[in-house]
């Protein structure tokens, strides 16, 4: 019982330095609530007046929910970049960096499951997918194998935060044998939720767009340029914000990691370009459709653009020496991001539906309801990735732990004002 | 407060100096009130509109069970629900049934393009027989309007709309569900609300489908219609002769297509599109039946029968013929 009494005590504490922190925590906080309330609100008349408050028609039936998914679940799956120099290389600087990656992992797996969860026709329905009460069409469906995949993911990362945060806590050495094989589990697993996403549209024979052989591999390597690029960003604003130190070599780790994998998916690019445009089949009317437009219709052809020139402009300044300074390097970063977004969100999802089997070039626009879910999902991801690194930092830090436990209680039942939030508040009136 | 920083590597920040802490956190635990306050109106304006949502779902549908798992009892209630849900809505009684396959029979339809004149006739009669909605409107069979000389789908037109038809130098591709006897529609389904019956019509049941539209993405042939609104019929139009896998109303939110008219064909009936053809080039029947008019057309047409799309592998059992 005192075990479990333990445990509970630790998701209280942890629960309570959640809600505090100085008025930047607050407004932030707040700004990203109010977002994801007004994404509720939005959610909500989606649901009583159907899809039809989307941009979604039956000639175009995925559209930004879809694409959101499809990027996230490659940010979520390149978290695993940090995980693989600090298990298998041994690199020190990275290794309690882990930890921020894996949580970006669960809060990106979060988003993804909300926005799939949001393109449902039939929300009230997605209980008909768990086994035993519904019927889940495993192994047929590459939508079941998502399901299963992101969810065990989900599970193996919570897993091994879960456990490492706890012994932190607990001051105890962590059992290898409790995390380790999970560690190396994950890393696979974050390989193949990727490549069951990218399954999913590569499995659709009808649509020559998407039933490529060459998708699953390019889905990877711009995976591994978003996850990580996000990460380099996410890790300068952690450091500072907070009394976090983040080494400048761990990001330069990164940046290896974000130059390589670009090269990559630079070079899977002009192999698929090529292969759409020289060879000059009918097939190729998809990639025809997302570059140039057919007959006056052409809502990509600027966004893909945009994006081919962030991708070009990333790449430029990663394979410089320039990148090695962090502006430089956040810059790039942050193009790269933007490029992957559009060029495999929206990018990938929409000209896949563009022209319909049948010949008709129907385009898709997302309307301001379906924008702001998506928004709001962002936001709600936001929001729990920061509530996360807010209970994980202290806890790594060592300002929250077992001992001080006690006079926390003792001090006051109610206290806002642990020993944690001090820290941050310092270190605002420090700045000031 | 010394145990704090028991850590090496993360920057020491200094000790405050001085500590307002008791009024700060009155303020806080007052502002916190109002905050969650303020925060559950918001919470609850934000989802009003939900109201609307009263009888989208109940727990007595929620728990119902998959179309295969149903007892003839169980089956029985469902119908009953349906009827009175029905009457509530259209006030009508309709004759809803849940016809099964025949034995000894698959059903297979094959259009003669010589023959057919681009009328729509047969997307309208689908529309008036399977309960689809008018608004916004959904159709099951498109026809494409092509340009003699080509099978090329990206050279036709979908929305032509001329004085008369036919229209000279052109020809008329309807298409609708082709009823693959190898359906990758199926094969997708997360929660196998579509599969295939004995007598080779693919159907869905709209009672279990979550409507990812995962199928409309897998469908070569844009057979697959989702119901982005709640589907409105117009009282007088309604065909109360309905069966579950059919042309029974639809909710909102779920996939449906053409289910070769099975509330008609499993009664022995022609389907309503082949029934109001002026032309007679629709032609529909039981191909394990010998004697039977589709196989001998099969037989008869077969150097000018082709299938839609057969390097997909789909195996459709609706064929497309000219007349020699």
């Amino acid at each position: 019982m005192t075990v479990v009494r333990n445990y509970l005590l630790f998701l209280r504490r942890c629960l309570r330095v959640a809600f505090a922190g100085d008025w930047r925590y607050y407004a932030w906080m707040g700004v990203l609530t109010a977002i994801t309330l007004a994404g509720l609100h939005a959610y909500a008349e989606q649901l009583a007046g159907g899809l039809a408050t989307t941009g979604m028609t039956d000639q175009v039936s995925w559209g930004i929910y879809i694409a959101n998914f499809t990027f996230l679940v490659g940010v979520a799956a390149a978290a695993v970049m940090l995980v693989i120099p600090v298990y298998i290389y041994r690199n020190r600087h990275l290794s309690d960096l882990v930890v921020f990656g894996e949580l970006l992992a669960v809060a990106a797996i979060l988003m993804c499951l909300a926005f799939v969860t949001v393109d449902l026709g039939r929300p009230d329905r997605a209980a008909y997918m768990v086994p035993g009460f519904g019927k889940l069409n495993f192994p047929g469906s590459m939508l079941a194998w998502d399901v299963v995949v992101l969810a065990g993911y989900l599970l193996l990362n919570a897993h091994i935060i879960g456990y490492l945060l706890y012994c932190r806590y607990q001051n105890w050495t962590p059992r290898r044998w409790f995390y380790i094989p999970f560690v190396f589990v994950a890393i696979v697993w974050a390989i193949s939720i990727h490549t069951v996403t990218a399954f999913l549209f590569v499995g659709l024979g009808g649509r020559d767009f998407w039933s490529q052989a060459i998708v699953g591999p390019r889905f990877i390597a711009s995976a591994f340029v978003a996850g990580p690029a996000l990460i380099i960003l996410a890790l300068q604003v952690i450091r500072r914000v907070s009394t976090y130190v983040v080494p400048d070599e761990a990001l330069l780790t990164l940046r290896s990691i974000v130059q390589v994998a670009m090269l990559i998916n630079a070079f899977l690019l002009i192999n698929e370009v090529f292969k759409k445009f020289y060879t000059d089949t009918a097939h190729g009317a998809s990639a025809e459709y997302l570059y140039f437009g057919i007959n006056g219709h052409d809502a990509l052809v600027p966004w893909i653009w945009t994006a081919i020139a962030l991708n070009i402009v990333a790449l430029a300044i990663l394979v410089l020496p320039v990148s090695k300074s962090l502006r430089y390097l956040n810059t790039a970063c942050a193009c790269a991001i933007v490029g992957i977004w559009i060029e495999k969100g929206m990018g990938l999802v929409v000209p896949g539906f563009v022209p319909t089997p049948l010949g008709e070039v129907v385009e898709y626009m997302p309307t301001w309801n379906e924008t702001l879910i998506s928004f709001a999902i962002w936001a709600f991801g936001l929001l729990a990735f920061t509530v996360l690194l807010r209970i994980s930092i202290p806890i790594l830090q060592g300002s929250i732990n077992k001992e001080n436990e006690r006079a926390e209680i003792r001090g006051s039942g109610r206290s806002v004002r642990t020993p944690e939030t001090r820290a941050l508040h310092v270190q605002t009136e420090e700045e000031k | 407060m010394s145990d704090m920083h028991s850590t090496p590597g993360p920057r020491e920040p200094a000790r405050p100096g001085n500590d307002n802490g008791m009024s700060r956190r009155s303020f806080l635990r007052l502002s916190g009130g109002a905050t969650a306050f303020a925060g559950v109106a918001a919470l609850t304006a934000g989802l009003a509109p939900l109201r609307e949502l009263a009888s989208f779902t109940s727990l007595e549908k929620f728990l119902q069970k998959h179309y295969k798992e149903m007892t003839p009892r169980e089956m029985e209630r469902v119908l009953d629900r349906i009827a009175r849900e029905v009457e509530r809505q259209y006030g009508m009684r309709p004759h809803v049934r849940d016809l099964k396959p025949m034995d000894g029979v698959e059903f297979v339809y094959a259009l003669n393009l010589s023959r057919c004149i681009g009328c729509r006739r047969c997307v309208h009669a689908c529309v008036a027989e399977n309960n689809q909605s008018g608004d916004p409107a959904l159709e099951y069979i498109r026809v494409v309007k092509m340009p003699q000389g080509t099978f090329d789908l990206t050279k036709g037109e979908h929305n032509y709309e001329p004085e008369s038809v036919p229209e000279e130098g052109y020809f008329y591709m309807p298409v609708q569900c082709q009823q693959c006897a190898n359906p990758p529609c199926v094969k997708v389904c997360p929660v196998r609300a579509t599969w295939q019956e004995p007598d080779g019509i693919t159907v869905i049941d709209y009672d279990w489908c979550i409507g990812c539209r995962y199928c409309q993405a897998a469908c070569p042939y844009f057979a697959r219609r989702f119901n982005f609104k709640k589907p409105v019929i117009p009282k007088e139009r309604l065909n109360p002769n309905m069966s579950y896998l059919g042309n029974r109303p639809r909710e909102v939110g779920v996939v449906e297509k053409c289910h070769f008219c099975i509330q008609r064909t499993r009664a022995g009936r022609y389907p309503a599109c082949l029934e109001v053809c002026p032309v007679g080039a629709r032609k529909f029947g039981n191909v394990l039946d010998p004697e039977s008019e589709i196989s001998y057309i099969l037989r008869e047409k077969r150097v000018f029968t082709f299938i839609l799309k057969e390097e997909q592998g789909t195996l459709p059992r609706f064929f497309y013929y000219l007349d020699k």
